[in-house]
């Protein structure tokens, strides 16, 4: 009876989607349009929402052209340094290392992320500010060099903070990675090296694609580094909404910002997986 | 415990080990002992002494929990202290950067704050919005408006209702590192010129539409409270040309000023006293040609979801004899003339919390306009994502 049988597995279906679909539709559906209502509204007099139907949000969008440009640079740029940090970490633990001791090792990358994110960053205020670094610099003659407060310090705390993201795909594709072909390959008589851009790399693309997904669009909305060790002078659009809401009180102008960075994390994300899946599905035909 | 709140404590190791021995030595009474350390009122407040505060606030059931919004550096911890060990109501505080920020969290609800610390331009517009009661004067016995000075407390009354009631007033000036900055600066106009010269990339201003804003007109001659489009056009040219000067955007600039990531910065009294206690090279000026006077007061809002415990924590902090405390503490100057009585002479001689009137004179308070002005909020916006 295959109707029946079909039946019941869509009842199953429903019952196992329910829950996340219900948070789904209250926690981001909802807000999510209330929003776009938002959007193009007015700002109150005394700041907040007051109905309108308006573009005059939209066409402020430029206004902000600074911010945009600020998370569209450092998004991406933090998100390659990431990359180039991450991946020798990930292929050491999951080629090289012991795999008596690799449970450990992976565990240790994932430590960091047991204390808030808040409090590491507020250590590395210290680290970079007067008493720390330039403090030992100043003992060797160079005196008053300022680290944080720059975009450098944005980048390196960026980079500190999610590098654990970056790790985990990228290791989780390396470790599974067929070794018989690693053999293959070196049996034909390529060199390490070959190997490794000809089979390891291009098979590890697909993690490699979800982390830089991944931290990019963290890195979308990333307010507390830039606030932190950027002294609220490296302005990301994350930046830009918290002060929109919490200071000049604009929910419409926040809304229509809001609402438009929602729309380019949406064409990265689909840009980003259109391309992981092209890579790996046409390696695999290849490879078979 | 972290270093702050030594910083901040009524009394150090040091000299409670030196008032301790002085003790033993008979050269002072126990009186003066348990005065001078605090002692005294710690073990009053543990032993319940009926007196020490009064006993209307309390009659009500307090909870255990409230919270309180205010600004950084603002209050002796120990008060809040003594206050959960009378009461056993603990205190939670939070801490903000600017009034609009206080006022977009109230506006949007669902603060449970049970008091917060608004300063005297937006008292007005809270009324107007609904987001502050009139204060029930009855719980508030240790208020007395007869010993307040009218010119620092009469926003807090509107219409003839009393909505909020005093904490302390003060000024916003310069703090500048003399060890660090040679240049003399004594008005707003040397504090942009010096932050984009000596003080480059060492300088800083608020998080707050306030005074960046209102600083930046003074020391273009114009007025703090300005909202004519073309002066703050010009504000804002100032603004974005000395923004990749600066050290930082950030209105709690103690602990950059401490580790001298920072040099000068915009700074309200209390902070600059503190400041100055503690690193004595650390200068506080006022501006010649202008600047903000303010008061801030305590207020309850409307949505506050454990009142009793607000009133109860209000009245305490009214209490003279609490109220010197955390004078001492912050630096801040009082409206009180009772708590000015009690203050040692230390305090109320020292020309960063009691400057001379002739210093006040060029400044302004802050006005109402200010704060709900869509060209002075989206100004502020766009100079700090520029």
């Amino acid at each position: 009876m295959p109707m029946a049988t079909n039946t019941k597995r869509n009842l199953v279906t429903a019952a196992l989607v329910a829950p996340a679909a219900a948070w789904l539709m209250i926690f981001l559906v909802l807000p999510f349009i209330a929003m776009l209502v938002f959007a193009f509204g007015e700002r109150a007099p005394e700041g907040g929402y007051q109905a309108a139907f308006t573009f005059a949000q939209f066409a402020r969008l430029p206004t902000r052209a600074a911010a945009f440009w600020n998370t569209m640079v450092l998004a991406p740029v933090g998100a390659l340094v990431c990359l180039l940090v991450a991946y020798p970490v990930a292929y050491y633990l999951a080629v090289k290392s012991d795999p008596r001791y690799r449970l450990i090792l992976v565990s240790l990358v994932v430590v960091p992320f047991w204390t808030s994110l808040l409090v590491r960053t507020y250590a590395w205020m210290y680290i970079l500010g007067s008493r720390g670094i330039p403090n030992l610099l100043s003992m060797i003659g160079l005196e008053d060099v300022r680290l944080l407060n720059t975009p450098g310090a944005v980048l390196l705390g960026i980079v500190y903070g999610y590098l654990p993201l970056m790790i985990m795909p990228i290791y989780v594709s390396l470790e599974k990675l067929d070794r018989r072909l690693l053999e293959a390959s070196a049996d034909l008589g390529a060199r390490p090296v070959s190997t490794f851009f000809g089979v390891t790399l291009p098979l590890s693309l697909p993690g490699v694609m979800t982390g830089v997904a991944l931290v990019t669009i963290l890195l979308l909305g990333e307010y507390l580094i830039p606030q932190l060790l950027g002294g609220g002078k490296v302005f990301f659009i994350g930046n830009a909404l918290v002060d929109l809401f919490l200071q000049s009180r604009n929910w419409p102008f926040g809304s229509a910002i809001a609402v438009t960075l929602v729309a380019v994390v949406v064409v990265i994300l689909m840009v980003a997986m259109r391309i992981a899946f092209r890579v790996a599905g046409t390696r695999q035909v290849d490879l078979v | 415990m972290t270093k702050w709140y030594r910083e901040n404590a009524p009394i150090t190791a040091d000299k409670l080990a030196d008032e301790l021995m002085r003790l033993k030595r008979g050269s002072v009474s126990r009186r003066h002992f348990l005065g001078v350390t605090g002692l005294g009122l710690a073990t009053a407040v543990l032993a319940r002494q009926p007196g020490l505060f009064s006993s209307t606030a309390f009659a009500q059931d307090l909870g255990t929990q409230m919270s309180i919004a205010t600004w950084p550096n603002y209050h002796d911890p120990a008060t809040f202290e003594a206050f959960q060990a009378a009461t056993g109501v603990a205190v939670e505080v939070n801490v903000f950067g600017s009034n609009e920020e206080m006022l977009a969290k109230l506006q949007a609800g669902g603060t449970g704050w049970d008091l917060f610390v608004p300063t005297n331009y937006t008292i007005s517009t809270y009324v107007k919005l609904g987001l502050i009661d009139e204060l029930d004067l009855s719980k508030l016995p240790n208020y007395d408006a007869a010993t307040e000075t009218a010119r620092f407390t009469n926003e807090g009354v509107v219409d003839g209702k009393t909505y909020a009631v005093p904490k302390n007033w003060g000024t916003t000036g310069i703090a500048l590192n003399s060890s660090k900055i040679k240049t003399p600066v004594t008005s707003w106009k040397d504090f942009f010129e010096v932050a984009m010269t000596e003080a480059d990339g060492r300088a800083m201003v608020h998080d707050y539409q306030l005074t960046t804003i209102g600083n930046a007109l003074v020391s273009l001659g114009y007025s703090f409270n300005s909202t004519k489009p073309e002066e703050l056009a010009k504000a804002e040219e100032l603004l974005i040309k000395v923004k990749p000067h600066l050290y930082a955007i950030n209105s709690d600039y103690q602990p950059s000023m401490r580790a001298t990531d920072a040099w000068m910065t915009m700074c309200w009294t209390n902070d600059g006293a503190q400041l100055n206690r503690d690193m004595p090279e650390i200068q506080f000026v006022l501006g010649k040609d202008g600047g903000e006077i303010w008061s801030d007061f305590y207020a309850i809002p409307k949505s506050a979801a454990n009142k009793a415990a607000g009133y109860a924590l209000l009245n305490y902090l009214m209490k003279p004899e609490n109220a010197v405390k955390e004078h001492i503490a912050n630096g801040a100057p009082t409206t009180d003339s009772r708590v000015l009585k009690l203050l040692p002479a230390d305090v109320t001689g020292n020309k960063i919390v009691y400057p001379d009137e002739a210093s006040l004179t060029p400044l302004e308070f802050g006005a109402a306009v200010t704060l709900t002005d869509p060209g002075r909020a989206e100004l502020m916006a766009r100079f700090k994502s520029a």
